[in-house]
């Protein structure tokens, strides 16, 4: 019988873990509007229930009862999966993620662990699927036969492949000093207070990572692939109706997912920051931390401009690169001395 | 009861991976577009993938994922977008050539498979990797590596920087 409790256990996790995720894109949008509208001194949406709080369900059902344009240059099904596997690959990365500590049902034994699968490769299978996930960017724009579309797209793939071999070298700093890649003992490894934290012992690599996942989530200062001023919008530039606002979704869902990472692998992802403060559940720490992290990228947002493109792969090549690389060889003498 | 239901599960999943994969290979190579050509040939990749984790290796199923589907496949994508298409499409190249020496070469393959599958009882010796060692898998794979296969590891290293570097001189010298 444990398998199907398990297989229940699981449905059920899943199913939390999405209406959640979903909730969350649908006020991080808000959010984003009203934090970006305070920063340029104007009040954001104010008009849909108090503060503006309805204008995402407002906004979601414009978009379901937009009409649905294909042009008649697009690629049928390549335009039409393109969305679906930004969103799939968006949310799915959040399978691995540790998002609390473990508890006990009430009444029974049986110990529910708040993560969904657990497994050996946890922090490659982010790799592996954020890989895949640029495949919606990319394909959405060139299956549009537009050419501010493929021209977003090109400069999607070209970003997003230049700064994944940084991303994936700051964060081998984290791998050597935890010793795997599970993301459940990267985040054990960090209890205790936020001394232990791996922000503590690799400062560089945080700054590196976020760095590199603000180009990987196209968010400004790297957001070439929809620089509205001269690409009109990117590569989603022929959406409309639901697939735009999958499009929309994917990118918020994928923000959050990456501001999660950062917190798992750097913040001590569900420990609390000093130890008496453990009564509270790890929950309420992971949302804290991520909340503070996506307030940072929205607020960046208001304050810096776009990078030109060719600065922005100079900086990835010439800099970043150098710099995560340097970071490694430290890391690793540092561990070699210490033994 | 639960075993069975454990054993059943993995066969569904072997039938319908193995399926997919070659229904997918079989559309690579008969796709007009070379894009949809190139996603069918991900998700076969991907079908692959999901049977190496059967088989207990999901390192090996992951940097399937990470090397070929997420990386080479995107350049090939990346390559395809920047050529035109439609005119590719509607010269309709001499391929006459490439089919006989292909098919030459498939049927080569296929001749070496059937013979390695045949000559060969398909279960092997049982080795020291045990399903119980490798659930620890990336560390068993970076010890095999560091230990037993340090020198291929090294060679094929020092090969990808060298390709690099060929890659760099050549495109510098046409500018």
């Amino acid at each position: 019988m444990q398998v199907f409790y398990f297989l229940i256990e699981t449905i059920i996790k899943c199913v939390v873990v999405f209406a959640c995720l979903m909730l969350s894109v649908a006020y991080l949008t808000w959010l984003e509007r009203k934090v970006l509208g305070h920063i340029q001194i104007r009040f954001g949406p104010n008009r849909c229930g108090p503060f503006g709080l309805l204008q995402p369900f407002s906004d979601g059902i414009k978009a379901f009862f937009k009409e649905d344009l294909i042009p008649g240059s697009a690629d049928k099904p390549v335009f039409v999966l393109a969305p679906m596997i930004a969103i799939i690959s968006a949310i799915s990365m959040f399978a691995v993620i540790p998002f609390g500590n473990q508890f006990t049902l009430p009444g029974t034994d049986y110990v529910v662990k708040l993560r969904i699968a657990d497994i050996d490769i946890g922090l490659l299978y982010v790799f592996g699927i954020a890989s895949l996930g640029e495949f919606g960017i990319v394909l959405g724009g060139w299956a549009s036969g537009n050419k501010y579309g493929l021209t977003g797209s090109l400069r999607a793939a070209a970003q997003m492949i230049s700064y994944e071999v940084a991303l994936g070298l700051s964060i081998v700093g984290v791998i050597l000093l935890s010793q795997s890649l599970r993301l459940t003992e990267i985040v054990a490894l960090q209890a205790g207070g936020f001394w232990h934290w791996n922000i503590i012992y690799q400062p560089a690599a945080f700054v590196f990572f976020i760095v590199c996942a603000l180009a990987e989530i196209n968010r400004t200062p790297f957001d070439m692939p929809e620089a509205e001023s001269e690409l009109a919008c990117g590569f989603n530039i022929e959406y409309s109706s639901m697939k735009f606002a999958l499009f929309f979704m994917a990118e918020y869902a994928h923000m959050i997912t990456v501001a999660s990472i950062a917190v798992t692998l750097f913040l001590g992802g569900w420990q609390a920051p000093l130890p008496f403060l453990e009564f509270i559940p790890g929950v309420f720490w992971f949302g804290a931390k991520v909340f503070i992290l996506i307030f940072f990228f929205i607020w960046q947002r208001g304050t810096f401009p776009r990078l030109r493109y060719d600065q922005i792969m100079k900086f990835g090549w010439k800099v970043l690169f150098e710099l995560t690389l340097i970071n490694i060889l430290i890391t690793a003498f540092v561990m070699l001395l210490k033994g | 009861m639960a075993e069975n239901f454990g054993i059943l599960f993995q066969w569904l999943i072997f039938l319908g991976m193995a399926f997919v994969s070659i229904v997918a290979s079989l559309l690579v190579i008969t796709r007009k577009n070379p894009i949809h050509s190139a996603l069918f040939m991900v998700l076969t990749l991907l079908c692959v993938a999901v049977l190496y984790i059967l088989l207990y290796s999901p390192f090996i199923a992951i940097i399937q994922v990470v090397v070929y589907a997420g990386a080479i496949v995107m350049l090939i994508v990346f390559i395809i977008m920047l050529l035109d298409l439609e005119v590719e499409l509607r010269s309709k190249m001499k391929v006459v050539y490439s089919k006989i020496v292909g098919v030459f070469l498939a049927l080569l393959f296929l001749f070496g498979l059937l013979y390695s599958v045949v000559a060969k009882p398909p279960t092997g010796e049982i080795g020291s990797l045990t399903p119980d060692r490798m659930a620890n898998n990336v560390k068993t794979v970076g010890e095999s590596l560091f230990t037993d296969y340090v020198f291929p590891f090294e060679i094929s290293a020092i090969l990808l920087t060298v390709a690099i570097i060929g890659a760099v001189i050549l495109s510098k010298k046409r500018t």
